[in-house]
């Protein structure tokens, strides 16, 4: 195995900060907007960016859910067992909302297919955009692209890319893994 | 995480890891029955078969709700109404079913062991929901579910009798293996005529004053008389039955503690628990019905998906 971190520290989190400025751009006050965590591992940017949004605009209801998405997999009955799901924790309507979802990778693009089926039980939303920590690129099965990117990353199918968090995994850093030849 | 059977046909074959995965992907499903589009796509390729040998109401619209809800094809068979009464066999019946490409059966049948029989000899996956005097285990594992959330989430300590006709009580057996798996304790209370002889192998304590029983418990489930797999007589009258085993808003109210009452339906009023008792706060019968559809959920979800 061999692990090449691409991103850390201060970085990560000035990378962090510029997404954030880069929805305020096009969201304002967030008043129309809300942010949608994908479940299992896209839930921890939402946080951390909606933190940083209630940091940069104090005044500002910064609403975000959590989205599974286990029920509207494309791959059911094709693996060996079902997968088990987690929870969904939304509390607001996103009917009429702008709607930005929210992985800490993009890769082949299946998992945000789900999601915005997923997301339509929650109402019919104005708009929705998608902002991906990582951006694996080159490798998506689904006409899918993400409005706001942390980092773009060239990698193979065989490679891995595993994103942690301070708040559960004790320090931000983005690392490429690699199984060793 | 997967199931450790590829077909349900009793709790006797689920380990408590089984159990505890079908509760957590019910809560799921429950949230999910809350949202005001309740449906998910997950079964959109899989054909579900209910076939009904006997009588249901609860339990088919339960099963053909749930199916629906996960978006499975769903074609429903009532024997009454079927080539059955022109002599054709259950293999012969379920097999001309499974050749219109069924891939899961529901199965409810007057005969103990009917699930069990089908599932070795032919290939689709079987559910249970109900099989004679034998299993019903949906049933059991909405009851335990139903528990469950009622005290916050664990079973285990909590003691739960079960009043009635247990002799022919599918659900009794599918409760107490259920809630012993769980670590609850169990007790059964009726008339010793319609408790089966050996029953305290089981390990549940056997108790024949319903007000005794009561008061030890935290939870009664109130089984229905089943006169009609009762071939003679096992009590002198049904007026009888009532006044020594109903439960009665009186005898509620003269216990120590709030104790927590079910019924897995058809509910017989006047019978084994009176209105003012089944309609009362104590009561949870319609939860009883609404995590019915959750449970079943899970279960046809977690079996479905094992399918390659």
């Amino acid at each position: 195995m061999q692990n090449l971190t691409l991103l850390d520290g201060q970085k990560f989190q000035i990378t962090i900060q510029r997404l954030c400025r880069q929805l305020i751009e096009n969201h304002d006050d967030f008043s129309g907007s809300v942010l949608i965590g994908i479940q299992p591992r896209g839930i921890y940017l939402a946080y951390r960016v909606a933190e940083e949004l209630r940091k940069i605009l104090p005044g500002s209801k910064i609403e975000q859910g959590d989205l599974d998405i286990t029920f509207y997999r494309d791959d059911f009955r094709r693996r060996n067992s079902p997968l088990v799901p987690n929870q969904t924790k939304i509390d607001f309507i996103i009917e009429g909302k702008k709607v930005i979802m929210m992985d800490d990778v993009l890769w082949t693009g299946r998992t945000i297919r789900a999601a915005m089926d997923a997301m339509q039980a929650f109402g019919r939303p104005e708009k929705v955009e998608l902002l991906a920590l990582v951006d694996r690129r080159y490798s998506r099965h689904i006409p899918v692209a993400a409005d706001y990117v942390g980092i773009e990353v060239d990698s193979i199918a065989s490679q891995k890319v595993v994103v942690s968090w301070k708040e559960t995994d004790g320090e931000d850093r983005i690392v490429l893994v690699s199984e060793a030849k | 995480m997967a199931l450790s059977t590829r077909h349900l046909l009793g709790i006797k074959d689920l380990n408590r890891s089984d159990i505890e995965l079908i509760f957590e992907t019910a809560d799921n499903f429950k949230t999910v029955l809350n949202r005001p589009i309740k449906k998910v796509p997950s079964l959109r390729d899989v054909t579900i078969a209910n076939v009904f040998f006997e009588n249901s109401t609860r339990t088919r619209l339960s099963f053909e709700l749930a199916e629906k809800r996960l978006s499975a094809d769903v074609i429903n068979f009532a024997a009454s109404s079927s080539s059955v009464s022109k002599g054709e066999t259950l293999i012969d019946t379920v097999n001309n079913i499974l050749a219109m490409k069924v891939d899961m059966v529901v199965m409810r049948h007057p005969y103990a062991g009917a699930g069990i029989f089908l599932s070795k000899h032919v290939k689709a996956q079987i559910v249970n929901a109900g099989d004679g005097a034998h299993e019903h285990p949906t049933q059991a594992l909405l009851d335990a579910f139903s528990i469950r959330e009622r005290f916050g989430g664990d079973i285990a300590g909590k003691k739960v009798v079960i009043v009635g006709d247990i002799l022919h009580s599918r659900v009794a057996l599918s409760n107490i293996l259920c809630l012993k798996q769980l670590g609850a304790e169990v007790m059964v209370c009726g008339p010793t005529t319609l408790i089966p002889k050996y029953i305290g192998s089981l390990g549940v304590k056997v108790e024949h004053n319903l007000r005794k029983a009561l008061n030890w418990c935290d939870v009664a489930n109130m089984l229905r008389i089943q006169l009609e797999r009762q071939d003679i007589k096992y009590f002198p009258s049904l007026r009888e039955y009532t006044m020594l085993y109903g439960l009665n808003k009186q005898i509620l109210d003269s216990l120590d503690k709030e104790i927590t009452v079910m019924h897995p339906g058809p509910i017989n009023r006047g019978v084994e628990i009176t209105s003012d008792v089944a309609d009362s706060k104590q009561s949870i019968i319609l939860e009883q019905v609404e995590n019915g559809v959750a449970i079943r959920m899970a279960v046809l979800y977690l079996l479905a998906g094992q399918q390659s």
